[in-house]
This record gives C-alpha cells, sequence and structure tokens, in this order.
C-alpha cells in the first residue's frame, strides 16, 4: 500500500499587487506519496514560488485545506511552523544559502541545534549526512572555500540532517554549470532511491524529466501527466 | 536551542566582525571606565577631606570671641579647664610674622599657646621639647617650629637650641614638630608655636579671642558644647557675642558636600552609560538588517521565533558585559594612573565597580531587545528573498 506523505486539497493563495489582486493559486490539489520524486515545472510568474512556499510551511494558504504527515497545516498558528519546517522539511535552494560564518559542518548542524540535539550525537549526525553526498572530507571548510557544487551537497546534506519527510529543492541546479547540475541530480536520484520523498521546482525541463512524476504549473493552476514537453512549449 | 549554544554562537559573531564589535563596546568601556574613575577620585578626595578634619580631632571645639569689650582673661580659661566635660582647653594668638635666621627669612603663621595645644591639636614633637606651662608664667621667647618652618630656616641642621629672630627679638628653637602633611587651607607644618603670654606682648593684646576646647572624649562633645556655651552666656549675657564650633560639623558638612559631588560625577558618567546602550541598540539594528538573510535561512530550517531574539539579545549581552569588563580594567587603571602622577587619594569602592557592571549588562539587555524583536519579527520568505 501506498503512504501518503502530503496532501492538498483546494488551496488557493492570492496577493495584492497595489490595487489589482493577483491569484497565485487558484484551487490546487495535489497528493505525494512516500518515496515519490516529484517535479513541479512552471515559468516564473506560475506561482510556483508561492506553491513551495506553503508546501515549505514558510506560508499559509487562504483557504483550502494542507495535510502534512497527518498535521493540518493550514490550521496551524504561524508559531508552530517553525517546529513543522524543522522536523518536515529539508529545504535546499538556488542559491544554496549557507551561512558563510560557519563551516560546513556548522551549516548542517544549525536544522539539529534548534531540536535541541546534544553536541556529541549533532557533530555524529552531521557528519553521517556529510558523507551521504559524498563531500566529509571538507567538513570544515567555509562555504567560500568550496566550489558551488560542493556547496549545493552541503545544502543538501544540511536539509536531510533532520531526517525529515519531504526534501523540498527550489531550483537546486538554477546556480550550476550542465555538468555539476548532473552530479546534484545523481545525488537527490540516490537519496531517493535510499527512500526519501523529494519534491523539486523548477522552468529547466530537462531537470524536470528527470523526476518519477511531473506537474505543470500555469497561471496557478496544475496541470498532470500528459506530453509535458508539447505543454511547455505551449505555455512558452 | 539551549543556551550554551546560544552563547558560543553570539562569541562567534563577534569574534567574525573584531572591529565593529569594539565601536560597538565603545561606549560602554567609556562609560563604565568613566564611572569607576570619577566615583574613585570623588570618594579619595571625600576621605582626605574627612580624615584631615578628623586629624585635627573630633572631641574638638572652636570658640571665637567677637565681643572684644567685655575681656576674656586667663581666669575663663582657667574656669572652664574645671569643667568636668573638658579635658584641655588652649587659648590662641595668631599673626603673621616674619622669622629670620642669618640671611633666610620665612614669613609664617606664629600661634601663641600654652601647653595643653600639643594634645589638643594632636601634635607631635620630633626634636626637643614643647612649650611648658613655666615658659608661659615667665613670658620666655622660645620657639617651637613646624618641620617646614625648620626646614626652610635651618635646613639640614639642627635647630635645637640656635635662635631665630621674630621681628627683631632673638628666640630660642625649643623644638620640631613631626610633619604631619598636607590638609586644606591650613598646613600644620609651615608653622611655628610661642608661649602664649609671650604671644600677647607681641602682638599687644590682653584679651584672648579664640581658644580650643577638647571634650574629654567624643561622646561627651554635645555635653561639653552646652556647658560651654552656658558659661559663655553667663560671662556675656547673650550668644551673639560668640561662636562655638564642633569640628564634627565640620566634617559632617564637608563630606555631605564631596558626597554630593561623588554622587554628581557619578550621575555624569552614568549618562553616558545610557549613551554606550544608545551605541549598542544602533549597530545591532543595523546588523539586523546586514543579516535579514541570514536570519531567513534560519527560519526556514526551523529557528523559532525565540530563538533568533534569545540569539540577537544574547549577542547585545555578550558584548556590553566584555565592554563593561574592559572598562572596569581600564577605569582601574586610569585611578591607579591619577593616583601615582597626581598623588591624590582614590577609594575603590567595589559596589560602585559591580553596580557599573550591572548597569552596563542591563543597558545591553535594554537596547538590544528592540534589534533582537526586529529580528524575531521577520518574515522568513521576505527575509530569504532580500539581497
Amino acid at each position: 500500500m501506498i503512504e501518503t506523505v502530503m496532501s492538498m486539497n483546494n488551496i488557493s493563495k492570492s496577493y495584492k499587487m497595489g490595487e489589482s489582486t493577483v491569484q497565485a493559486l487558484d484551487h490546487i490539489s495535489l497528493t505525494v506519496s512516500r518515496g515519490d520524486f516529484l517535479t513541479i515545472v512552471g515559468p516564473s510568474g506560475s506561482g510556483k514560488s508561492t506553491l513551495m512556499n506553503i508546501i515549505g510551511c514558510l506560508d499559509q494558504s487562504d483557504t483550502g485545506e494542507y495535510i502534512l504527515e497527518g498535521d493540518e497545516i493550514n490550521k496551524l498558528k504561524d508559531r508552530y511552523l517553525a517546529t513543522i519546517r524543522n522536523k518536515k522539511i529539508g529545504f535546499i535552494f538556488q542559491n544554496f544559502n549557507l551561512l558563510g560564518k560557519l563551516s560546513a559542518i556548522e551549516n548542517v548542524e544549525l536544522p539539529l541545534i534548534y531540536r535541541g540535539v546534544k553536541a556529541n550525537e549533532r557533530k555524529e549526525m552531521a557528519l553521517s549526512c556529510l558523507n551521504q553526498v559524498g563531500i566529509g572530507d571538507r567538513a570544515s571548510h567555509l562555504p567560500n572555500q568550496l566550489s558551488g557544487g560542493q556547496q549545493q551537497r552541503v545544502a543538501i546534506a544540511r536539509a536531510l540532517a533532520g531526517n525529515p519527510p519531504i526534501l523540498l529543492a527550489d531550483e537546486p541546479t538554477g546556480a550550476l554549470d550542465s555538468r555539476t547540475s548532473q552530479e546534484i541530480m545523481e545525488v537527490l536520484h540516490n537519496l531517493n532511491k535510499k527512500g526519501h520523498t523529494i519534491i523539486l521546482i523548477t522552468h529547466d525541463l530537462n531537470v524536470a524529466k528527470q523526476g518519477k512524476r511531473t506537474i505543470r504549473i500555469s497561471d496557478g493552476k496544475l496541470y498532470e501527466g500528459g506530453d509535458v514537453n508539447h505543454e511547455f512549449v505551449n505555455i512558452h | 536551542m539551549n543556551l550554551l549554544t546560544s552563547i558560543k554562537m553570539a562569541f562567534r559573531t563577534i569574534r567574525g566582525n573584531k572591529i565593529r564589535a569594539f565601536l560597538t563596546m565603545l561606549g560602554i568601556i567609556i562609560g563604565v571606565s568613566s564611572v569607576i574613575v570619577l566615583v574613585a577620585i570623588g570618594q579619595g578626595s571625600s576621605q582626605s577631606v574627612t580624615s584631615s578634619i578628623n586629624s585635627l580631632g573630633t572631641n574638638l571645639l572652636t570658640v571665637s570671641i567677637s565681643d572684644t569689650d567685655t575681656p576674656f582673661t586667663q581666669d575663663n580659661i582657667d574656669e572652664i579647664k574645671k569643667m568636668n566635660t573638658v579635658k584641655n582647653v588652649s587659648p590662641v594668638l595668631s599673626s603673621r610674622l616674619s622669622l629670620k635666621n642669618g640671611s633666610t627669612t620665612s614669613t609664617i603663621n606664629v600661634t601663641g599657646s600654652n601647653a595643653s595645644y600639643k594634645s589638643v591639636r594632636k601634635l607631635s614633637i620630633s626634636n626637643g621639647r614643647f612649650i611648658s606651662d613655666i615658659d608661659l608664667d615667665y613670658r620666655q621667647k622660645v620657639i617651637v617650629l613646624g618641620s617646614t618652618t625648620a626646614q626652610t630656616l635651618f635646613g639640614n641642621k639642627n635647630p635645637i637650641n640656635q635662635y631665630v629672630l621674630v621681628n627683631g627679638d632673638r628666640y630660642k628653637v625649643i623644638g620640631t614638630l613631626t610633619y604631619k602633611g598636607g590638609s586644606n587651607g591650613q598646613s600644620n607644618d609651615d608653622t611655628a608655636i610661642i608661649p602664649f603670654t609671650t604671644a600677647q606682648r607681641l602682638m599687644q593684646t590682653t584679651h584672648i579671642t579664640q581658644f580650643y576646647v577638647q571634650a574629654t572624649n567624643s561622646n561627651m562633645v554635645n555635653f561639653a558644647m552646652n556647658q560651654l556655651s552656658r558659661y559663655m552666656i553667663q560671662v556675656y549675657g547673650d550668644s551673639d557675642s560668640f561662636s562655638v564650633v564642633n569640628q564634627q560639623d565640620v566634617m559632617n558638612t564637608m563630606s555631605s558636600v564631596s558626597d554630593t559631588l561623588t554622587m554628581l560625577l557619578g550621575g555624569i558618567a552614568s549618562i553616558s552609560l545610557i549613551v554606550g546602550g544608545i551605541g549598542i541598540m544602533n549597530i545591532m539594528f543595523v546588523s539586523v538588517t546586514e543579516r535579514t538573510r541570514e536570519i531567513g535561512i534560519r527560519k526556514a530550517i526551523g529557528a523559532k521565533r525565540k530563538d533568533i531574539l534569545t540569539q540577537f539579545l544574547i549577542e547585545a549581552i555578550v558584548l556590553s558585559i566584555i565592554g563593561g569588563l574592559i572598562g572596569i580594567g581600564l577605569g582601574l587603571g586610569i585611578t591607579k594612573l591619577y593616583a601615582i602622577f597626581s598623588g591624590g587619594t582614590v577609594v575603590y569602592s567595589l559596589s560602585i565597580i559591580l553596580y557599573s557592571f550591572l548597569f552596563s549588562a542591563i543597558v545591553g539587555i535594554i537596547f538590544g531587545v528592540f534589534p533582537a524583536n526586529k529580528a524575531s519579527k521577520l518574515r522568513p520568505i521576505e527575509a530569504l528573498r532580500f539581497e
């Protein structure tokens, strides 16, 4: 039986831009099961950032229901979202977002610090995560001593550190050259094979095609399946 | 996130930007050190005033007579001496006269008094003897020199049994006083003492216009004062013709003046502490803006509002505590230097050091709260988007 990690039902979100209202997400429904590798593809302005913010519990939807591992996120107050983010989401950002003054391993330890894990245990967990992404030998380097690909690996290790049910990657290859991109995608594939659920958001079709399942977002609406390639071209 | 981890994190951030951290602390450093220096100097001067008045004796009463129509004589002095609260009475007659030894001249305050004067004014003899009652009886032309006077007139030679000219008359030096150290206004060393009766003849007066009364002990001062006043009213008929001054009163007045001064100095210095706190607030606000992205990242990976608040607050507190400690060190150093170079008295007050340190920590908390609160309220999406 396939277990559902998260499900969205009729999620809507709108923003006020001056006098007009922008409907960023228009009654979206989405279900992700454990072990899935879902890619969400869409051009800029399609609402994919908004969708990512809501999946990542950085923002709340206006209406609709969002259940993440049994928690009804849409009913939670803002202050509980930090704990949810800490335990259930592993963020991987386009520009890595590592803290420049902390070494690689300290960056990976960060989510564990906020979870209150003791120092020894923390170090051990962080190091094993760095090893998983193949960068254990650079643990004490500062981010600016690492290449882009290495930095993204550190960021992936950080996302892994708390062992969250979902890894949420926002354009993880957007700031990397094509070869390094491919390496990062392999890291993500390996993690997926080990059972991690991955949601990857991108505007790059080549990246999007590498997922097990691809969803297209356009004007705040989701389109699943079909000829992704063809429809994406049409959006342009 | 526990406190220790937060403190470690704060130290990391501070170490990562040493110059800015130092500039931030500068206000606190200056504030704390100036509180310590100014209060130490203030309390030191207060103590030196107190001790110099104390050296005159706290059981000392000074009686000055302004009515010159009714003569006050040795007989009155003898009667006062008989009172049970009075230990000693010394009439005094002072004038500025020039003393001469060979070609060396020195113009000083010459006091005529009796044998008790030594005990009344707590003087001690370093060489020779003090004036005795028999010198008064025979109007002997003998003189006791203060240590500075002896030094001026005789240099390193022994002045005992030598002669000095006082207004042309030859006086035999019978003793010198021990060095007593400076006190405010009236030097005890730049002086000379001659028998009272000799002084009366020299200064051509028979009246007694001023005398010192030493009470039996410091507890009896008030009784002695009352008894004395009653007696004086009996003699003069009213209380306007004389005044009785208690040395303790003078001391209280002086020390309350210098306490006020100390408080004033401390108060001014405290203002600079507050200004230092505002400096911390300023830099922390800048730091919050500068680190918006960092705050966003931390929030995205699970930092709660409370975590961010503690982080920034602890940074402010750590900054002000380090500043406070440096300030204490600097303050003590400057005070020490002041004491060495000016020779003034300084008093280190542990309580003031603790207060100024605590105050700087509190300033850190108060002025750290606003920026920390601003940081904790940042919304993660906007903070992440911040460039």
